[in-house]
């Protein structure tokens, strides 16, 4: 049942994107087609997998007072790993993901999993959690590549759809579409979500902004930090 | 020169990293509150955007291209971009503490920005020259700084306005920020033509 919460959360109750807010640039980015969205979300899928696992194995060996840089370095090799493989076996894909491809590396998805999960969990729990965020983060991904690509391109993976590619809406897949439906979509998840995370628990704290940031459950990261 | 004004202007009205290449948004909603914070993140961007190009340019050029490790690029940029963030603030901090006052709790933050690293890894990628990089680096930074401190103005203003109440926070910043991006878009073309 727990395992089976762990996958879950992260899909809907704490989607990382709509919910969490965590990963901005890469969504914005890479959701002008519904292909690069997928492709994106398979690549920070992957690296977060096996980051998470490794950083779990590894969590007793890592000494506290460097575990950042340590957790850097593991998650750019992970990086390098699927950027030559995507480089070999989807050349198409790495020509469209461009510089957001080695971006993962700084993706706060990533790094505030291994610090708030990985780093305090057994290796198939964290195994999981990665599953279900990464799930939860091709998804959102997924959904909002989806609008921008139908109605602003006309197609939905390529394929014409025939009165709105007569009709193209084209500033959607361009920068600030990007920001609209993004917009749009956040307001639609506070508007029926019912369910609030709170940030404290999640990625906050191992986001290097936290202490400064004025997204809203980063204030409580900053009270907690204060009162210990 | 022509050509270096022609990066310059086009990094920081064409290109805008924030407005249209979407890099360092993470600071950009969640810093750009207040003007204060949103100068002191922004100098400190530009800050190290400068020092980590003149330290990983030659180091690409001369260490990693020679040797056949281009591979190793995502790796070692990170890695100096950390290193090189500690070793300033620790400078700063002995050296020049005024300075340090007024950046220092940025600077930590700025390792895991992606704009510092976007700016790296495409300045390589661009097949700049030395100067061009720096140049670069420089308009990449002063348009963070652009897009920060107007949206600090746009959203002191937003706080105060009547707006629905599932549009509070994030939602209207991001529209704001669509609607910032669309009349960037209207740069496009313009810069090209400047010198023609």
């Amino acid at each position: 049942m727990k395992t089976l919460n762990n996958f879950t959360k992260g899909i809907i109750k704490e989607n990382p994107v709509l919910v969490l807010v965590l990963g901005t640039c890469p969504t914005l980015a890479t959701s002008t087609s519904v292909i690069n969205a997928l492709g994106m979300g398979a690549a920070a899928t992957i690296v977060l997998f096996f980051s998470n696992i490794l950083i779990s194995a590894l969590r007793k060996v890592i000494p506290d007072k460097v575990r950042i840089p340590c957790y850097i370095v593991l998650i750019a090799g992970l990086v390098t790993a699927v950027q030559m493989l995507v480089k070999a076996y989807a050349p198409a894909l790495d020509e469209s993901l461009g510089i957001y491809l080695p971006l993962i590396v700084v993706n706060c998805i990533i790094l505030g999993r291994a610090e708030m999960f990985a780093s305090k969990n057994k290796i198939f729990d964290s195994a999981v959690d990665a599953l279900g965020m990464g799930l939860g983060f091709t998804l959102a991904l997924f959904l909002m590549a989806t609008i921008r690509e139908v109605f602003g391109n006309g197609t939905f993976c390529g394929l014409e759809i025939p009165v709105l590619s007569d009709n193209k809406i084209s500033i959607m897949t361009m920068a600030p579409g990007g920001f609209l439906v993004f917009g749009l979509l956040i307001a639609a998840v506070n508007k029926f979500g019912k369910h609030k995370p709170k940030k404290s628990e999640f990625g906050c704290a191992g986001c290097p902004q936290a202490e400064i940031c004025s997204k809203a459950g980063c204030a409580d990261v900053k009270e907690a930090a204060e009162n210990d | 020169m022509t050509n270096l004004i022609i990066i310059l202007l086009s990094a920081v009205f064409i290109n805008n990293y924030v407005l249209a290449k979407f890099l360092g948004i993470c600071p950009f909603l969640g810093v750009s509150k207040k003007l204060n914070s949103a100068v002191g993140m922004s100098v400190a961007v530009i800050f190290v955007m400068l020092m980590a190009t003149a330290v990983t340019w030659p180091i690409q050029h001369f260490l990693l291209d020679p040797h056949d490790l281009g591979y190793l690029q995502t790796i070692v940029f990170i890695l100096v971009i950390a290193a090189l963030v500690q070793l300033v603030e620790i400078v700063l901090k002995r050296y020049i503490p005024a300075l340090h006052k007024s950046l220092g709790v940025y600077l930590p933050l700025i390792t895991t920005n992606c704009a510092v690293l976007g700016v790296t890894i495409l300045n390589i990628s661009e097949n700049y020259t030395f100067i061009e990089a720096m140049v670069n680096s420089l308009g990449s930074g002063l348009g963070f700084m652009l897009a920060m401190v107007m949206f600090s103005g746009v959203r002191s203003t937003i706080e105060g306005s009547d707006i629905p109440k599932s549009f509070k926070g994030l939602p209207i910043t991001l529209i704001a920020a669509a609607i910032t991006s669309l009349s960037f878009m209207g740069f496009g073309g313009v810069i090209e033509n400047l010198f023609a």
